[in-house]
């Protein structure tokens, strides 16, 4: 998904635009339509940084702070990871988005027969804490917070990251990380789970709870709607699917005896910016303001710090395309710029050579680079929420709003999100978009530059396709030698009394309602590997079955 | 072609291709199937049958794990609808059956339904024939939607068994479709929902309902939740013990018969068909009757009647 | 007797890598293309991929492979397919592939590939040319 539909007559003149969302625009907007729409300045915008936020969630935005870029980041050994993120750090990113490779994001750890081959390729292997403490050596983790791009698997890292903290001399308190630990959006795109869905649900309750009792500055759930987003859902369904999982996680915390005034100020999210700027513009002013108005309504949530919605908004990777590669450097820099219009605190971009490799260190710095540029000289950082009281912004995030509203309302004629996702509603609702899509697109319904539709293929203009030149990341066999060497060592030298004991208080805790994280601080400490933590966890839980697609 | 001794030895290789030469109706399976004929009829055949979204596949898997305890080989046969656009379908039952695809005492085939009538419990008696002289113990054939597919399959299988969820009406829906008569296991699955008690209930008294016959299967129905197994000992036990009373009294052999009988009738009715309308579309009638239509407006009708008119029935004496 | 042949086809996600857009949309096309197609779900062993295709007596296997392990997991998934006597089906391949490496698949013995952004109707053609 992506782009809009533009219904043209012969001479090219545009007669209709629908947006995906399934909004419709006007040749041009003024004071009537916000009249139609019933809009009023202080119920709909408010100042920035009051309620209900649409504008901002600070008072002055980027004229306060810059927003902090995130590249996804991590490879090969904890080693090579660890250069990257100085790297990264020295040319100014100041925090890092950590990659795992499948083997850790699966629970396993190298040597496990399904490792083969994937050891350290899309992301970092980590076994142990021995591997985190290889990763993070001398990054001040007082200073740097980390999000970890883990789901699954996510409270292990979370236990691991508190222990290599510990273990550099940094307390419990001092430290900040969200890792991404939303399970249920795995279940509707990306597939790195591994429990059944109640499982799932259960840990990431757990990681909540944990974090409000003992973690002060870790974020530990963010919410992604982009990867729902990337597997088919319009961007009305980005934000609605969002939420209603937020719902679920919400739902899972308050049976514990926590108020959500206690924890929602902890999410953060994680949101796709592509396709059409305007639409995305006004789904996140929209987003904004309804996250607030919910969790202020339906959760009596009071404080305003409670209501604002965080986020990354990363430039979407099913914007990109992989004929003319280059063209993706200009797409990431429109999508910065509708994430800086949108009011983003964090952003990253896909590397442009995305859909053939794992980014290079040159086309990572690329997409920093344009970040900073629109930061730096474009001037994004002037004023707040520069398009407010456009016509068609203003009118746009009234209707968004309205489409979030109603497929929010969908989800809760299912059931909520947990059944939506059992059931496969969502899936199926979701690949079956992706396909209409994707078919339009080749039909030229759709329309994205060098794609060329299956009508044009061969004509005079079709530019033909030349092999696109980008430098490929090599997979280093090495990789998994070395992983695999460290473990053997560390199976031999670690106390395997002390790991055995830890593991049987974890499954205790497992098979009880009692939080599992301390177990897994424990664990780590211990230095159990992933795969025996996961293990306990297959073990009492077993492993989820997708419900059909189609 | 598929050599026979491999087939009886249980290769799967060899007992998946003849499945695809008789799914293909490639008359090419016909000899094999024939000689494999007396070596089967050692398999207990089940049919599991229920609307989308209760769970069979699921339940299957489940049922899977405890038969192989039991030491049994199973083969099961899942059917799904073909699209009836494109003729194509996506299979998908065998993802929930995952974890004991590597087992070689587990063979499980998905099937299309390829849109003919009837077509389907060909296909899928004739695999069933060819898994049974594998050697597999216990047969299950899934079959998804509540019409004449069931039906069809009670003709196939030694016992039915219908999986319902509570608070669907599914109970309501069997009796419209006729399936409540065929039934002899009724699986009331995802029983951990509030109102399975009551849907427990109206099963109960649904098979109370059907007129009494001496000497034949009280229909049981079975409660069971198969995302965690709760019940499917219990069920497995009860497939089992109407496979025991089937084989008293000479019960199985008296079905089977009558099984044959009926599939002997759609056969002849299958391949006289077959051979009468190879016949036919290459005929000067067939065309003519055809152009009638077309040119002179000639009524469908009148026009199929003139052709099947011309039909002689030569030499079968009474 | 007339037959009733179909293109059977398995498509499998082998490995742990989860994005499965791409192996569902394909299906979804290859079903509208009137094909059979047997959907394995995520997170295959190449054991069970073989099991499928075994079983399922498919004509292709396609594997949808994003992590960029296609070479040793075509490699591997080939020399099984020999061994276990499916000299007849095809293994084809779609997803992240560079250029550079389709003479590598085809050595290897995959009869057809299928990089990202390849159009429906060229794989439909691609998968029925495997038949003529």
């Amino acid at each position: 998904m992506g782009v809009a539909k533009y219904i043209k007559n012969e001479k090219d003149a545009i007669k209709e635009v629908i947006y995906q969302s399934g909004i419709k625009v006007k040749p041009s907007y003024g004071p009537e339509d916000l009249e139609k729409a019933g809009f009023k300045y202080e119920k709909d915008l408010g100042a920035p940084g009051e309620y209900p936020f649409t504008r901002s969630i600070h008072p002055q935005s980027y004229r306060s702070r810059a927003w902090t870029t995130r590249q996804y980041t991590g490879f090969g050994t904890p080693e090579e990871t660890n250069e990257r993120f100085k790297l990264m750090i020295a040319n100014g990113q100041n925090g890092l988005n950590v990659a795992f490779d499948l083997p850790t994001q699966m629970g396993y750890d190298s040597d496990h027969p399904l490792a083969e081959g994937e050891v350290g390729r899309v992301g970092m292997a980590i076994d142990s804490l021995r591997d985190f403490e290889a990763a993070f050596k001398g990054i001040p983790l007082d200073r740097i917070g980390s999000g970890l791009t883990i789901n699954a698997v996510a409270t292990i890292m979370m236990a691991m990251y508190q222990a290599v903290a510990e273990k550099f001399g940094y307390s419990k308190n001092q430290i900040s990380t969200t890792p991404q630990n939303d399970i249920l959006k795995e279940m509707i795109g990306r597939g790195a789970w591994i429990f059944p869905v109640d499982h799932g649900v259960r840990l990431v309750g757990d990681s909540i709870e944990y974090a409000v009792k003992e973690l002060p500055k870790s974020n530990p759930v963010s919410i992604c709607g982009y990867h729902i987003r990337e597997s088919g859902a319009t961007p009305a369904q980005e934000i609605a699917y969002a939420f209603e999982i937020a719902k679920a996680y919400i739902e899972n915390v308050t049976q514990r005896g926590i108020k959500p005034e206690d924890f929602v100020g902890r999410f953060s999210f994680n949101l796709n910016v592509y396709g059409n700027l305007w639409e995305q513009i006004a789904k996140f002013r929209a987003a904004r303001k309804l996250w607030a108005k919910m969790l202020k309504e339906e959760y009596g949530v009071k404080e305003n710090k409670n209501l604002f919605l965080r986020g990354l908004f990363g430039g979407g990777g099913s914007g990109l395309t992989k004929e003319q590669p280059e063209n993706n450097i200009m797409r990431g820099a429109y999508y910065a710029l509708g994430a800086a219009l949108s009011g983003a605190q964090t952003t990253a971009l896909c590397s442009f050579d995305e859909a053939y490799t794992i980014p290079t260190p040159r086309s990572a710095l690329l997409s920093l680079r344009t970040l900073e540029i629109l930061m730096d000289e474009v001037g994004l950082r002037d004023t707040v929420d520069p398009l407010a009281g456009s016509y068609f912004i203003e009118t746009l995030t009234l209707e968004m709003e309205q489409k979030i509203l109603e497929e929010m309302k969908e989800v809760e004629k299912w059931g909520g999100m947990v059944k939506s996702i059992s059931n496969g509603f969502i899936q199926r609702k979701v690949s079956r978009q992706a396909y209409e899509f994707e078919k339009g697109l080749q039909s030229g319904e759709y329309r994205k530059v060098g794609v060329v539709p299956v009508s044009e293929k061969g004509t005079d203009k079709d530019p033909g396709s030349e092999p696109a030149a980008v430098e490929l990341h090599e997979y280093n066999e090495a990789w998994a030698e070395k992983s695999i060497a460290n473990l053997k060592e560390l199976r031999r030298t670690r106390n395997g009394k002390d790991v055995a004991e830890c593991l049987k208080g974890l499954e205790k805790a497992a098979k009880t309602s009692e939080n599992v994280m301390p177990h897994l601080v424990k664990c780590c400490h211990a230095y159990a590997t992933v795969g025996e933590m996961a293990g306990v966890f297959r073990q009492v839980f077993g492993e989820w079955k997708e419900p059909d697609f189609y | 072609m598929p050599d026979i001794k491999d087939i009886l030895s249980g290769n799967q290789n060899a007992g998946a291709k003849l499945i695809r030469l008789i799914e293909d109706r490639d008359p090419s399976a016909h000899e094999v199937l024939k000689a494999l004929y007396p070596h089967s009829g050692n398999a207990f055949i089940i049919g599991i049958t229920g609307s989308p979204g209760v769970g069979k596949s699921t339940l299957i898997d489940a049922l899977i794990a405890e038969f192989l305890k039991l030491n049994k080989k199973i083969g099961v046969i899942a059917v799904d609808p073909s699209s009836p656009v494109s003729g194509g379908a996506i299979l998908g039952d065998r993802l929930r059956m995952q974890r004991h695809a590597a087992d070689p005492n587990v063979f499980i085939r998905s099937m299309a339904s390829r849109g003919q009538k009837g077509g389907l419990s060909r296909a899928a008696k004739d695999a069933a024939l060819v898994l049974d002289a594998m050697g597999y113990d216990i047969l299950i054939i899934e079959t998804a939607g509540a019409g004449q597919t069931e039906v069809d399959v009670a003709g196939i299988v030694h016992c039915v068994g219908i999986v319902t969820i509570p608070g669907t009406g599914d109970g309501i829906q069997a009796i419209k479709a006729g399936i409540l008569e065929t039934g002899d296991v009724f699986i009331l699955n995802k029983c951990d929902r509030p109102d399975s008690d009551a849907a427990e209930f109206e099963l109960n008294m649904m098979i109370s309902m059907r007129p009494p016959s001496p000497g034949s299967w009280k229909a049981v129905v079975v409660k069971t939740r198969a995302l965690d197994g709760t019940g499917v000992k219990e069920l497995a036990e009860v497939f089992l013990s109407h496979y025991a009373f089937l084989n008293q009294e000479g019960r199985l052999e008296q079905k089977r018969k009558n099984q044959e009988g009926k599939y002997f009738q759609s056969l002849v009715a299958d391949l006289a068909l077959e051979k009468i309308m190879s016949a036919l579309e290459t005929s000067k009638a067939y065309q003519e009757a055809l152009q009638k239509m077309e040119l002179n407006g000639t009524d469908p009708l009148s026009a199929a009647e003139s052709v099947v008119g011309g039909i002689t029935i030569g030499n079968f004496k009474k | 007797m007339a037959t009733n042949k179909k293109i059977r086809i398995l498509i499998a996600k082998p490995g742990l890598d989860g994005h499965d857009k791409g192996a569902k949309v394909v299906s979804l096309a290859l079903r509208d293309a009137g094909m059979e197609v047997i959907y394995s779900g995520l997170h295959q062993t190449l054991d069970q991929i073989i099991q499928s295709a075994t079983q399922e007596a498919v004509d292709v296997i396609g594997l949808s492979i994003m992590s960029g392990a296609h070479l040793p997991i075509c490699q591997k998934l080939k020399a099984m397919m020999q061994e276990k006597g499916l000299v007849h089906t095809k293994l084809t391949v779609g997803g992240v592939i560079p250029h550079q490496d389709i003479p590598k698949l085809q050595e290897i013995g995959v009869a057809a590939v299928f990089p990202g952004g390849t159009s429906f109707e060229d794989i439909i053609k691609g998968i029925n040319s495997l038949f003529d």
